[in-house]
């Protein structure tokens, strides 16, 4: 099954390193990885999407915890949340299939943020499904490159995940 | 108080009360050597990295304090990199403080420069590469505190020499902050009721005892409870000495070389106590068969180890010693004497034993009974890896904990002599043994000139079987004597060897000969060295072959 983490860790030189290192050592798969300040200073959040079956999901929050720098470990799809992710789609677009492009981004909600006499950037915000979908399409007009930045994923509500599931100082799982 | 960043080290040291530390100087560190040099603290220098680190090594698990270790930078630091794995693994509190290239030559290729932080995260518990003087003193309060709180582990502080250098005020921080690390150590109340039901119920309870309980100074209260609820007790190789030997309800050892009796009272218990102990697979054999019919109770105090390798029907996150306090008071004196008897029949189906021809070779196994004779089984004794580091763990039997040291986890040969350097200097009053093999001797035998150098009266027992001889096992039972790359019989004349390096030197080439040169080494001041040329082919038994279930152990020729 697939499950998005959200972990709070540490802004401290070679974190990233660290989790990473701990995701290929423990041969745990890692699907995206976004990471970025938080409005706390010196605090990190990393968005972790992997596919991993209950033990070694288990094994997976346990291990990052293990770790110094991660002070918080959340399992956001055990709860709603929403998530996002920005996809940017370079498409072969001669004048003939603009129209057409035009079109599908305009169902999307998408936007055309570079034009060449050949291609065009579109950039596209969305959950799996709506990425999925509009990526299918303009694959009919030939992808050149397509760069995405990971997900990332917040819990509904005024909830956070600093007061939210998994407790402070979260070590105690059991 | 202005000090440099060397000065700082060597202050912050004093703090934390570390008296003896292990190493080696060079380039990176002439600022660090230079501040120790008249600092009171006790400097011991080694003949190689290695032989620094597994020492401080040996030195924290005879005293339960942290080792402390410094290297240069480059080849210095990477010297101790297996040494770091092996603390790790064993879950031993080290500091190495290593030397670096200034900040601005970092990432330049510079001379002896190693990413020694990069290197060593996958196996120290936490690790720093200090690039501003400011961070030093609160880098080392956190270090010695991970290092020495928990789960224990090696922590490593990277120091450019620029920071080495660089002087600014020096405030010691009294308390560490670390959001990201709280160990619990008190056990859930509800699961301590839950497993305080279990063993009333229970019919067949084992104890599984391990490190966490040598690590937690826990074996009065693991006495008390097996006493109490009259529960037989079986150690892992790294719980030896928790559990005294020779108390009615040890069983010795589990495992893959584990006595017959204690893997059938496991695979057989109707409920397992796992105490700081780990599952590791040389103790479990082939999972799917493992324990089917327990329910296991789990009490460590790293989550992380709980449910990692088999489900756990009472999971105790906490600090062994507390939780077992805990368990004592909600358990009720009660008797299995079916169950005891039941493991009774095993042990004389299956003894321990082995026949000692007077005239015959001698074996190994009567080296080490002997050792323990003579020593009444009150040596501190490190081991080096292979058939000797078994025949120890079988027919030593340790009574107290810290007193057998091991590399269980990395199984590192060369482990033995530093080790045991390690234990003598941290316990100087008592008598210390390292039981080698040849083959493992042959790793880090230079430290026989460390011994000489500082009068470390450690005697060394070479275990000589002109073999590989763990290994060439495995080649005589799996892959048809095919004995591929295990000859050890042109090693140098150990004794002499002994004697260069201003060690004593004394060799046992028959049975009757054992005693006389253990006697003779206890009674020779300083190192000794005592070369046992035991029968080469002999096998370490019983044995659970690799992936097997732990019932189905070979016994072997000698039983
Ligand atoms: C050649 C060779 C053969 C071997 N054969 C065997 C064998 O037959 N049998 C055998 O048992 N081993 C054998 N070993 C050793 C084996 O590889 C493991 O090292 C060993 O089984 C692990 O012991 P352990 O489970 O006690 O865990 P350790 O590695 O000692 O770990 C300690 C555990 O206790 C926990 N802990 C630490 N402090 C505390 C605390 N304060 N409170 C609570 N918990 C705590 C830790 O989190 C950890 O889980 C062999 C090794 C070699 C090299
Ligand atoms: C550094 C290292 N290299 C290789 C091994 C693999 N190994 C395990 S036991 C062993 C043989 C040890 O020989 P010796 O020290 O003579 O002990 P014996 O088994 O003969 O008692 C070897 C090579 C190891 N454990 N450590
Ligand atoms: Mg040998």
């Amino acid at each position: 099954m697939k499950h998005v983490l959200a972990v709070l860790v540490e802004d401290k030189p070679g974190v990233l390193v660290r989790v990473a290192g701990l995701f290929a050592r423990r041969g745990f798969n890692i699907e995206s990885l976004a990471v970025g300040r938080t409005v706390d200073p010196g605090i990190s959040r990393m968005t972790i999407e992997l596919e991993a079956d209950e033990k070694t999901l288990e094994q997976v929050v346990k291990q990052l915890h293990k770790l110094v720098n991660v002070i918080k470990v959340s399992n956001l799809t055990r709860e709603p949340s929403v998530s996002r992710e920005l996809v940017l789609i370079k498409v072969r677009a001669p004048a003939a299939s603009r129209a057409e492009i035009q079109q599908i981004v305009d169902t999307f909600r998408a936007k055309i943020v570079d034009v060449s006499l050949q291609s065009m950037i579109i950039e596209v915000t969305g959950n799996d499904e709506k990425l999925e979908a509009i990526q299918l399409l303009l694959s009919h007009y030939g992808i050149l490159e397509l760069v995405r930045t990971g997900k990332i994923s917040l819990l509904r509500g005024a909830k956070t995940i600093r007061n939210g599931e998994g407790k402070d100082h979260g070590k105690n799982l059991l | 108080m202005k000090l440099s960043g060397a000065h700082m080290i060597v202050e912050a040291l004093k703090r934390e009360n570390v008296d003896v530390v292990f190493g080696y100087p060079g380039g990176k560190v002439l600022n660090l050597y230079d501040a120790l040099y008249d600092a009171g603290i006790t400097h011991y220098l080694s003949r190689h990295e290695q032989g620094a680190v597994h020492a401080a090594d040996g030195y924290a698990r005879v005293t339960g304090k942290t080792g402390v270790v410094f290297t240069t930078s480059g080849p210095g630091a990477t010297n101790i990199v297996t040494g770091l794995a092996n603390a790790y693994m064993d879950s031993v509190p080290l500091v190495a403080f290593t030397g670096q290239v200034a900040t601005s030559m970092i990432g330049t290729d510079a001379f002896q420069e190693a990413d020694i932080f990069g290197i060593t995260l996958p196996i120290t518990k936490h690790n720093y590469l200090v690039t501003n003087v400011e961070d030093l003193p609160r880098i080392i309060k956190e270090a010695f505190h991970l290092a020495a709180t928990g789960r224990p582990g090696p922590v490593l502080i990277d120091l450019p020499t620029d920071v080495q250098s660089a002087v600014t005020d020096f405030r010691y921080p009294q308390t560490v902050s670390i959001p990201g690390y709280n160990p619990t150590y008190d056990g859930h109340p509800g699961q301590t009721n839950r497993a305080a039901k279990a063993i009333a119920r229970a019919k067949k309870p084992l104890l599984y005892a391990g490190g966490g309980v040598v690590i937690a100074g826990a074996h009065e209260e693991l006495r008390q409870l097996a006493e109490t609820a009259d529960i037989p007790v079986t150690t892992t190789l790294m719980g030896i000495g928790g559990f005294p030997g020779n108390h009615p309800l040890s069983l010795g050892m589990l495992g893959m070389h584990g006595t017959y009796w204690a893997n059938m009272a496991m695979h057989k218990a109707d409920l397992i106590i796992a105490v700081g102990a780990r599952f590791d697979d040389r103790v479990t054999g082939d999972l799917s068969s493992f324990a089917r019919g327990a329910k296991v109770v789990h009490i460590d105090i790293d989550p992380a180890e709980i449910g990692k390798n088999v489900s756990v029907d009472i999971p105790i996150v906490g600090d062994v010693k507390r939780v077992l306090t805990e368990l004592l008071k909600k358990v009720a004196p009660k008797t299995h004497p079916k169950w005891l008897a039941k493991i009774e029949a095993w042990r004389q189906e299956a003894p321990l034993t082995y026949v000692q021809e007077p005239d015959g070779e001698i074996l190994p196994q009567y080296v080490i009974e002997s050792i323990y004779r003579e020593t009444g089984g009150e040596a501190l004794i490190a081991t080096d890896v292979g058939q000797h580091q078994m025949w120890v763990a079988q027919y030593y039997r340790f009574t107290k904990p810290r007193a057998f040291v091991t590399s269980g986890g990395l199984g590192t040969m060369g482990f033995g002599l530093p080790a045991s350097l390690g234990l003598q200097i941290g316990a100087p009053g008592e008598t210390v043994f390292c039981i080698a093999g040849d083959g493992s001797f042959q790793m880090n035998l230079q430290e026989l000139a460390t011994a000489v150098s500082y009068n470390l009266p450690v005697k060394v027992a070479i275990i000589n079987n002109r073999y590989l001889g763990m290994v060439r096992q495995w080649q005589e039972l799996f892959y048809k004597k095919r004995y591929s790359a295990v000859d050890l019989s042109r090693s140098p004349d150990f004794v002499k060897l002994a004697e260069a390096f201003g060690a004593g030197g004394l060799r046992a080439e028959k049975p009757r000969e054992v005693v006389p040169a253990i006697r003779k080494a206890l009674e020779t001041p300083g190192p000794v060295v005592i070369d046992f040329r035991v029968r080469a082919e002999e096998n370490v038994f019983p044995m659970v072959p690799p992936n097997s279930p732990i019932n189905e152990m070979m016994r072997g020729g000698s039983v």
